[in-house]
């Protein structure tokens, strides 16, 4: 069984988004970073809340906060208050998702206007958010083991070198360009002018993976406002289309997959770049935002998103193709690696830094040329979700 | 672009019927389970399914992340997955989206609720209010319903016997439902005189927590029409209102108002109260039928209490209401509860309720509610054509 290979019958395009700076220990509460990114994202759209007909919220879990139903209680900052609110959520991959089901309200035709927020507020967890992720695993067969994140995506790095033959200098790599593409970002938390010896210097948290191979724990809030094809080309001048989106589950049991490669990020790619008429990902793709927020996860995630040769990612990254002025620039943000990493609002980042590099909004982080089409990228659960969308300036 | 119609419709059910304990079997084999008579009931495998949408919470769980262990137990390994942590017509009204996107035809939607499993529910409900400025008052998170059913009859000038009257209604109908754990012969008296939780509300008038499972199928109108036993899905709504105590309406299910209305509207329906044969309500607590009702139109605030009390909203009466037995007398779920609720709208509809049936059962609503302290909550219209 293929997945899904349909057209949708609507277009739906983004015409506005915001984003909270990104820190650690904010003093602003949750619902005040929503509030922020959902203000800009409605400003920049020239609309106000009350035209909004629909509100989805993303947010990963509810154990960051201590609060049950987590959504609930975050409705009003976003600005979902007496609206049709849904809390779309697939771990790390909702940042990306939230779009997806943002789009899902708007190309059904049963809304025209619909606000996506997506927030994270990691630094209320104590004593480390490491914490809410020792209940991720399975209670009878992994918990026992005393697992957490950092573990289990060191082994996936482990797999993905022992496979291809990488090294990690290779690796370390990807946290000099996305912290160094971060200089130019005014949201950025973790920007900074490295070598690949300052980030193998740093501390092993678990090997092979370096405190500076991982994302920060970070505060913060990205918005956008979807539209449907009529509202854009009356609101917007410039709209940026959703070409295509896709997204993919594998099994919980990931301890028996190969995880050198994430089939799951094929799938939803393939389903996204079909639905978007992309039939040559590397060459129609101009500009990319992969999920990065491990060092690895990058290069793992260009080549599940058919734009690198399998295991060959690190090699195109060393003789620069992913930089920002490369030939496919790949988090020209700054990514996870050097904005931050607010779980959910990290994946909505991505997005919005399609809808400027694509508006040709970015600043000094516009990348060179036309880009006419990007695709941005999340990840989540046990290594086990992709989530793809494609955009584009038609 | 292929233009298709935007209806949609449920074409397959399948649920295991919910109970207090569920020892020998784990939230994943209820699922299976469920999924399994689901597809039969379609008529299809789960690799005609093209996405699937589960509804679960973390803290119900005890798992974070817990959309993680969704796929394997509904066929859905390497597909189109997603969770909505919210409502059972959310789920549903997400599947409906994508339905009418025009990129997927068949559409599986599951809710699951293993409460046997956690110890102290109601400590994990307190976790649902503002860590600030609403937990911090340690009282049992009963009495924000206990508030609303004190303001409830105050605004309306209904009786705690009105209320009573819902348990003993509901607790009946479940007699006639083969699935239904509930099922009881009682008096009002009965009802009043069971143990106050908080000052109206008592004991009997909350609704027993069960663990079950419910998946859904739903399928586009082309892909319906291949289908032994569709039941079409003609309007779909819901809202959340404030988040605060403080700020909340107490005396009315405002999200409920706004749900049915955009249900409503979709369904081209303008006179509810005659067009709506039967209903599946939200009744975790008992007043909540009544005050969903309201909300929903099917009665005008002065009449309910003449209503329910007069019989009309009893299996035989004018507006049936809960004729399943609702989840005052099937045990209440959490978000699957709304899944039931519409399991057994569709069975109505089929025709296939048994000594629940409903005579001329052609239109349903079902409402539901996220459950204290929430103001967030669904409306589904649905119906044999």
């Amino acid at each position: 069984m293929s997945l899904i290979k349909r057209k949708p019958q609507r277009r739906v395009a983004v015409i506005g988004a915001g984003l909270s700076l990104f820190m650690r220990r904010a003093l602003d509460t949750g619902k005040e970073l929503a509030y922020y990114a959902a203000s800009q994202a409605l400003q920049t759209a020239g609309i106000r809340l009350k035209d909004i007909q629909a509100v989805v919220m993303a947010t990963a879990p509810d154990a960051f906060d201590g609060v049950h139903m987590k959504g609930e209680w975050l409705l009003d900052g976003a600005g979902g208050v007496g609206k049709p609110y849904l809390r779309a959520y697939v771990g790390g991959g909702s940042g990306v998702f939230s779009i997806i089901s943002g789009w899902m309200m708007v190309a059904s035709g049963v809304f025209d206007l619909v606000l996506v927020v997506a927030e994270e507020k990691m630094s209320s967890c104590q004593p480390h958010p490491q914490g809410a992720f020792l209940t991720i695993f399975d209670h009878i067969i992994e918990r026992p083991l005393g697992p957490n994140l950092l573990w289990i995506f060191s082994l996936e790095q482990q797999r993905y070198m022992a496979a291809y033959g990488i090294r990690n200098e290779d690796i370390a790599l990807v946290s000099v360009k996305n912290k160094h593409n971060a200089l130019a970002h005014p949201a950025a938390q973790v920007a900074a002018r490295l070598t690949v010896k300052d980030i193998l210097d740093s501390d092993v948290v678990a090997w092979p993976v370096h405190r500076l191979m991982v994302s920060p724990i970070s505060d913060g809030a990205a918005a956008v406002v979807l539209a449907s094809e009529q509202v854009a080309r009356r609101l917007s001048d410039r709209p940026i289309w959703i070409q295509g989106v896709g997204w993919c589950l594998d099994t919980s049991y990931w301890g028996n997959r190969d995880l050198a490669y994430p089939r799951y990020v094929e799938k939803a790619a393939w389903m996204a770049y079909e639905m978007a008429g992309v039939t040559e990902p590397r060459k129609q793709i101009h500009v990319a935002e992969p999920y990065d927020p491990f060092a690895y996860k990058e290069l793992h995630h260009l080549e599940g998103l058919q734009l690198a040769d399998r295991g060959q990612a690190p090699e195109d990254l060393a003789r620069g193709r992913f930089d920002r002025t490369g030939e496919l620039p790949s988090c020209p943000s700054g990514g996870l690696m050097g904005v931050g990493n607010p779980i959910a609002a990290a994946g909505l980042m991505k997005i919005c830094e399609l809808f400027w590099q694509l508006r040709r909004e970015a600043g000094a982080r516009q990348v060179p040329g036309n880009p006419e089409r990007g695709v941005a990228q999340a990840w989540g659960d046990l290594m086990q979700i992709g989530t793809v969308a494609v955009l584009g300036v038609r | 672009m292929r233009s298709m119609s935007d209806r949609v419709a449920v074409v397959g059910v399948g649920a295991v019927p919910p109970r207090p304990l569920s020892v020998d079997r784990s939230y994943r084999e209820l699922g299976f389970e469920s999924a399994t008579r689901a597809y039969g009931d379609a008529g299809v495998t789960h690799q005609d399914i093209e996405s699937f949408i589960s509804v679960c919470e973390d803290f119900h769980e005890g798992t974070s992340i817990t959309d993680e262990y969704t796929p394997d137990q509904l066929g859905a390994v390497l597909q189109p997955v997603h969770t909505i942590a919210g409502d059972g017509l959310q789920g549903v009204a997400a599947a409906v989206m994508l339905i009418r996107t025009g990129i997927a035809d068949l559409v599986a939607v599951e809710a699951h609720c293993k409460t046997s499993n956690i110890l102290t529910h109601e400590q994990v409900l307190a976790m649902a209010l503002d860590p600030t400025y609403e937990r911090a008052l340690r009282v049992t998170p009963h009495f924000v319903a206990g508030m609303e059913m004190r303001r409830y009859l105050h605004e309306t000038g209904s009786s705690e016997d009105a209320v009573a009257m819902v348990v003993v209604k509901n607790r009946r109908h479940a007699l006639g439902n083969p699935v239904a754990a509930y099922g009881g012969i009682l008096s009002p008296d009965d009802v009043l005189a069971s143990a106050a939780v908080c000052e109206p509300l008592r004991e009997l008038e909350i609704s027993p927590n069960s663990d079950g499972a419910v998946v859904l199928v739903l399928a586009s109108e082309e892909a319906a029409r291949r289908t032994p036993k569709p039941v079409w899905i003609r309007g779909v709504g819901w809202a959340s209102g404030t988040p605060w105590l403080a700020g909340r309406s107490w005396g009315q299910a405002s999200y409920a108002g706004v749900a049915a209305e955009m249900a409503y509207r979709m369904a081209g329906i303008t006179q509810p109260d005659r067009e709506i044969r039967f209903a599946e309500i939200d009744d975790t607590y008992a007043y909540k039928e009544l005050q969903h009702l309201e909300a929903a139109q099917l009665a005008p605030r002065a009449d309910v209490t003449r209503m329910v009390m007069e019989g009309e909203t009893r299996r035989g009466g004018r507006l049936p209401v809960n004729p399943s037995g609702g989840s005052l007398g099937m045990g209440y779920c959490f978000d699957a509860t709304a899944l039931y609720r519409t399991a057994e709208a569709v069975r109505q509809i089929r025709g296939e309720a048994g000594r629940a049936q409903v005579a001329q059962a052609t239109t349903g609503l079902v409402v539901s509610w996220r459950g204290i302290p929430t103001q967030s909550g669904g409306a589904m219209v649905l119906s044999a054509d």
